[in-house]
């Protein structure tokens, strides 16, 4: 089987700060870690490719950098890595994003063929959007199955996949056509830990970069902050409110507290204690 | 696809607001009505009353979207879109669409776009929405953007689309220049549910798209409804009290289910308690968890992360218990107290009950 | 054992004596694979610390030019502190504004993993997140190679450089060395306090990228052998403090990171910090045990270097520097012996023991042998009493209170003789002694 997993690199948001001055990010050693949705997806590459056999190809869109994230993914057990950098890229939203990455697919499917599965993660820590991967889908004309938990069947000869979807009040049961873009949802599994060979030869292959041009992109006004529609107007730290909350005193003990607590509620919310009397059963 | 780029070649995209011509009709704000077995996802209702406050700021109407099979009553539908504040409902219905499926959802809504124009339009930033809002965007070649807490007119007339931005650490606002429609996905319970108007009335247009069940490679071979008894009800619930690391151990989570259900309300937590395990999933409250509207939310041993503070800040009033006198929920937060929540929690649970207890038998 | 699996030496660990190591090697054209447990070369490293230029400069002359240096040092202080203040000597000069500083504040997360990127670029194959496990050898016993936390047959080599840091695990588990004595460690807490680089600057009266450095004994180490640090970064302050493990654990009153909040809370440290964001701590061992506690150095297809081979001068601080030149001295050893096609034996690697005796590294942990040893004995007498003598003294003297000046110098000898006796000469004996 083939199949592509589209990772992105991101900043490991958990460890972002802002300027308490200027409101800007400090990203000084904020370090990069592979978007962690998109591990799922990986996995779940690496499982079909240990049974029918074939390739797994990550690619990413990034900063030369980005070629770090690749070649851990190589670690995990992926089979190759490409990387779609270029400065016309910079400032992407997720429109200009699926049409770059869309095209390194295609791309790399004129080396390797159409992929059967191209794999994404539901959504990303930075940008947190959930677009890219029906981009993709809807660019390349690939069924479209998103927030999948689970793979029940696949047959790359016959060209069908079966999955359960979740949906919002339960689950779908779809049966689809391949090719497939697939949206992996969180918990459905768990990456490996790829072996000594595996990080081996992670750690001595070469990630394939291209460029705009490589990848046969030639309207760059597609591509970047050109090729985005959404622009960002303004950054800003939430605001605080004016009046910050008011401290009820927690000096005389716990018991005092949770009276002086429970008063200063209800002062405030009188209707509630008829709510929570209404409510209240079985005491 | 069906729309060809509009962008003039080697114009910088969007900075400056220049809508090119074709764009200038395009008119009204549309809400697309997240139509399911039967019955409108709340938070197609919340984009109503906040789709009316655009479209009055904005002088147009606002028209609801509603899509399904003709086997479903979409007509009960029809009537709660005007009641809570459209002026049209745009109807769609068809076999193929009795279930959702992308492809089909993708191609009517595309079409309905192209054919009446929308400025605005707004879908619930649930996995249905999502799932739809990603492959119209692409497909009409617009600007989307996800998960936005605010919505707010400008003053040239462009949609100020507010989203927490690097993993939530701040908010930006986005802006969909020059394109149409300007599409926006929010979170339920992130808009207030507005008050119904009964009886109000408005204008259906039918819209029968060419549709082939044939031509649809994806099929719905089953639905496995969710439990009902699970814990969805967490995002309707008058009282919320949750706790976070703070708790310091998974033990004293049920100091915080005793006080919610002495309160006779719902519990959650926040993400760290997910990750380690102490609490399932779909317990979690914050951005990337439930967005939760209660009357009273009990924050117990919660830092007040933005991630956290904007799936609560629309609660009524916000109560916070944490050692840390200068932990950000106190920045949110109505009422607070700096003391140690395992301590608190059973001493404040004993005392509700206690006066619970007095105004029963005294009532 | 495939070829693909067989390397001219491997190098465990990936911090300042192993990339010095491997980098060396590497670019004498051997085939290295160094192993890093961290997810990347740093990532498990304490941050913000001081580098010293020379040793990386000795193999990368021109590294001012992309390593990722925080501020050049101008200003040192050493402070004596009491419980409510200090008295210390600050040493500024714009004579290390020159061309190529001598001393640079560093992050250690970002700087590892810059030395490392030179390792890879080198020619080196690096992993990542992958810790050894266990030395592989021979039916006699030679090391052969390394075994990881990961599936698979093991990596196999000429020689094993273990530069692997304090703990030495892998050394320890292979027998190959002692375990640590208490005696002999420190254990350090650190922070990371975040500012804007404009408060720092006005802060500390420093413009551009000079930075200061504060180093701090006394009381607020409880009389436990110890100091404390405060370094400035461009926008942040690492501050630490560290205490001997023994005295840690004999002492028993209180944890590092108390120590460390006292510190913080210290009315001379207090306002440096004042509306910092804390990012991060952790906690980490020094060797402080000095040369008598520097175990065998080499043995058949192995070789030590850096921490693992307890290579620190804690009276100044040093570390990274012995970590890097020792890793380059091993690495060059082992280039010689493979140019001469000889195998890494025991005795062939006794070239690496001569190095280092030629070198300063033999010579400065030679010189403070007996230090770690005065300290051990006489720890609180140095850590708190003296401070406290000598911040009583200063403020008798610089006080204006209507007492004469005869009375103030004799209530200042008298308050150290009641304090120690006749003790304070032997103290300064023992002192000079251990220092010479
Ligand atoms: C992309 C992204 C999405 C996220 N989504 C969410 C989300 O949906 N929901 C969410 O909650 N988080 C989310 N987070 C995580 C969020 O950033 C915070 O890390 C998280 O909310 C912190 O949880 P906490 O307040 O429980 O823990 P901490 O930040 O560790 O805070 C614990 C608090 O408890 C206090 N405390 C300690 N001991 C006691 C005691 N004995 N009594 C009382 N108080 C005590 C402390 O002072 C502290 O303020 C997200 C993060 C990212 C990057
Ligand atoms: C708080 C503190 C402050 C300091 N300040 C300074 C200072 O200002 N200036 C200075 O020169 N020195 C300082 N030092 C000392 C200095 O940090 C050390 O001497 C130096 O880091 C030693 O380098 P190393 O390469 O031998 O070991 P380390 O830096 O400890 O590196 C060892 C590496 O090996 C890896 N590793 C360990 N075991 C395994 C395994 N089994 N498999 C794979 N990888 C493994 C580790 O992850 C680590 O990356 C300080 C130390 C501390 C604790
Ligand atoms: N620059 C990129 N490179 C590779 N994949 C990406 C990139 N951006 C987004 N993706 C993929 O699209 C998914 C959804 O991203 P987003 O729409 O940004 O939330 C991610 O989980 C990735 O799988």
């Amino acid at each position: 089987m083939r199949i592509f997993v589209c990772i992105k690199q991101v900043p490991d948001s958990a460890q972002i700060r802002v300027h308490p001055v200027t409101n800007t990010i400090m990203r000084q050693g904020v370090p990069t870690i592979i978007n962690p949705y998109d591990l799922f997806g990986l996995e779940e590459a690496l499982r079909l490719r240990d049974r029918f056999g074939g390739e797994v190809t990550v690619l990413s869109m990034g900063p030369p950098m980005a070629s770090e994230s690749l070649r851990k993914a190589l670690g995990y057990g992926a089979d190759r890595g490409l990387l779609l950098t270029d400065r016309f890229f910079a400032g992407s939203d997720t429109l200009a994003t699926s049409y770059a990455l869309s095209r390194l697919i295609e791309k790399a499917a004129e080396e390797q063929g159409m992929p059967h599965i191209v794999f994404c993660g539901k959504q990303t820590i930075d940008g947190d959007t959930a677009q890219v991967g029906p981009g993709i889908a809807q660019r390349l004309g690939l069924s479209q199955l998103t927030y999948v938990s689970a793979i029940d069947a696949v047959d790359p000869e016959q060209g069908t996949i079966t999955v359960r979807r979740r949906a919002d009040h339960g689950v779908q049961v779809l049966s689809s056509r391949l090719p497939a873009m697939i949206t992996m949802l969180e918990g459905s599994n768990q990456i490996r830990r790829g072996t000594q060979n595996d990080v081996l030869r992670a750690a001595r292959s070469d990630i394939t970069q291209w460029n705009a041009a490589g990848v046969g992109i030639e309207d760059l006004s597609l591509c970047g902050l050109r090729g985005s529609p959404t622009v960002v107007k303004r950054v800003f730290a939430p605001s605080v409110r004016s009046e910050k909350a008011t401290i009820v005193s927690s000096e005389s003990g716990v018991s005092a507290t949770a009276s002086a607590l429970i008063e200063a509620i209800l002062e405030r919310q009188p209707a509630l204690e008829t709510d929570l009397l209404e409510q209240a059963s079985g005491y | 696809m069906t729309t060809s780029s509009p962008q003039a070649a080697g114009q910088r995209a969007g900075m400056k607001k220049e809508l090119p011509e074709h764009f200038r009709s395009y008119k009204h704000v549309w809400v697309f009505i997240e139509f399911e077995h039967g019955r409108i996802h709340p938070v197609s209702l919340e984009l109503l009353g906040e789709g009316r406050k655009l479209a009055d700021k904005l002088g147009v109407e606002l028209a609801g979207v509603l899509l399904g099979s003709g086997a479903d009553s979409l007509d009960d539908a029809t009537r709660n879109c005007f009641a809570y504040g459209a002026d049209v409902v745009y109807r769609v219905e068809h076999p193929v669409l009795a279930q959702y499926r992308n492809q089909p959802y993708t191609k009517v809504m595309t079409e309905l776009v192209e054919k009446f124009q929308p400025e605005i339009m707004l879908l619930g930033a649930t996995v249905l929405g999502r799932d739809l809002a990603g492959s119209v965007a692409t497909t009409l070649k617009t600007g989307l953007t996800a998960d936005c807490t605010e919505l707010a007119i400008d003053d040239e007339r462009s949609l100020a689309a507010t989203r927490p931005t690097f993993g939530g650490s701040l908010l930006c606002t986005i802006h969909t220049l020059n394109y149409r429609p300007q599409m926006a996905t929010v979170r339920p319970r992130v808009m207030a549910m507005p008050r119904p108007e009964e009886g109000r009335e408005g204008r259906v247009v039918v819209y029968t798209p060419e549709l082939e069940e044939e031509r649809i490679i994806t099929k719905v071979l089953d639905f496995l409804p969710d439990d009902a008894a699970e814990a969805s009800g967490l995002a309707f619930a008058d009282i919320v009290v949750a706790g976070g690391m703070g708790l310091r151990s998974e033990e004293n989570i049920q100091l915080v289910r005793q006080l919610a259900s002495v309160l006779g309300g719902d519990w959650g937590g926040s993400r760290p308690l997910v990750q380690k395990g102490w609490i399932a999933a779909d317990r979690q409250i914050g951005q990337t968890g439930k967005t939760i509207r209660p009357k009273l939310y009990i924050a117990a041993g919660i830092s007040g992360a933005i991630q956290h503070r904007v799936g609560v800040e629309g609660a009524d009033m916000i109560v916070a218990i944490n050692t840390d006198p200068n932990a950000p929920i106190f920045d949110f937060a109505h009422l607070g107290v700096v003391s140690d929540a395992v301590a608190l929690l059973p001493v404040l649970t004993e005392a509700f009950r206690q006066r619970l207890l007095v105004n029963r038998m005294a009532g | 054992m495939s070829n693909t699996t067989r390397f001219d030496a491997i190098v465990v660990g990936a911090g300042p004596s192993g990339n010095a190591a491997a980098y060396t090697m590497a670019r004498a054209g051997l085939n290295v694979l160094q192993i890093e447990r961290g997810e990347y070369a740093g990532s498990k490293n304490v941050q913000g610390a001081i580098l010293y230029a020379d040793a990386l400069e000795q193999m990368i002359p021109d590294f001012r030019e992309e390593a990722p240096l925080e501020r050049h040092i101008v200003e040192q202080r050493i402070w004596m502190m009491d419980d409510k203040g200090h008295t210390g000597m600050h040493h500024r000069s714009d004579d290390y504004n020159e061309e190529r500083p001598n001393r640079y504040t560093i992050i250690r997360a970002q700087f590892d993993k810059w030395f490392n990127r030179q390792v890879r670029d080198a020619g080196a194959t690096v992993l990542y997140e992958t810790t050894v496990t266990d030395l592989l050898r021979d039916a006699q016993g030679r090391v052969i190679g390394v075994q990881t936390d990961r599936e698979g047959d093991g990596y196999y080599a000429d020689v094993v450089v273990l530069a692997e840091g304090v703990n030495a695990l892998v050394g320890q588990r292979s027998g190959l060395r002692p375990e640590l004595r208490a005696e002999d460690v420190a254990l350090a807490v650190k922070e990371m306090h975040f500012l804007p680089q404009e408060t720092i600057e006005s802060r500390f009266n420093i413009t551009g990228g000079e930075g200061v450095v504060i180093e701090a004994m006394g009381t607020i180490t409880e009389g436990m052998v110890g100091t404390a640090f405060l370094y400035t970064n461009r926008e942040s302050i690492s501050i630490g403090i560290g205490c001997l493990v023994s005295d840690l654990s004999r002492v028993g009153k209180c944890s590092p990171y108390q120590l460390l909040d006292r510190f913080k809370a210290h009315p001379s440290i207090r306002s440096l910090l004042e509306g910092s964001e804390m990012k991060e701590y952790a906690a980490h061992l020094i060797p402080e045990g000095g040369y008598r506690a520097i175990p065998e150095l080499a043995g058949d297809g192995w070789i030590a270097v850096g921490d693992a081979g307890h290579f620190v001068n804690a009276v100044h601080r040093e570390g990274s520097n012995l970590a890097m030149t020792t890793g380059r001295l091993a690495a060059e050893t082992i280039i010689d012996l493979h140019r001469q096609g000889q195998r890494c034996t025991r005795q062939a690697l006794g070239a690496y023991r001569k190095r280092l005796e030629n070198s300063f590294v033999m010579k400065d942990m030679k010189k403070y042998k007996d230090v770690p040893r005065m300290l051990e004995k006489q720890g609180s007498t140095i850590m708190d009493l003296y401070p406290r003598l000598m911040n009583g003294a200063a403020q008798t003297w610089f006080r204006v209170d209507g007492r004469d000046k005869k009375a103030k110098e004799n209530a200042i000898v008298k308050a150290a003789w009641h304090a120690r006796g006749l003790g304070l000469l032997g103290d300064a004996v023992k002192l000079a002694r251990a220092w010479r």
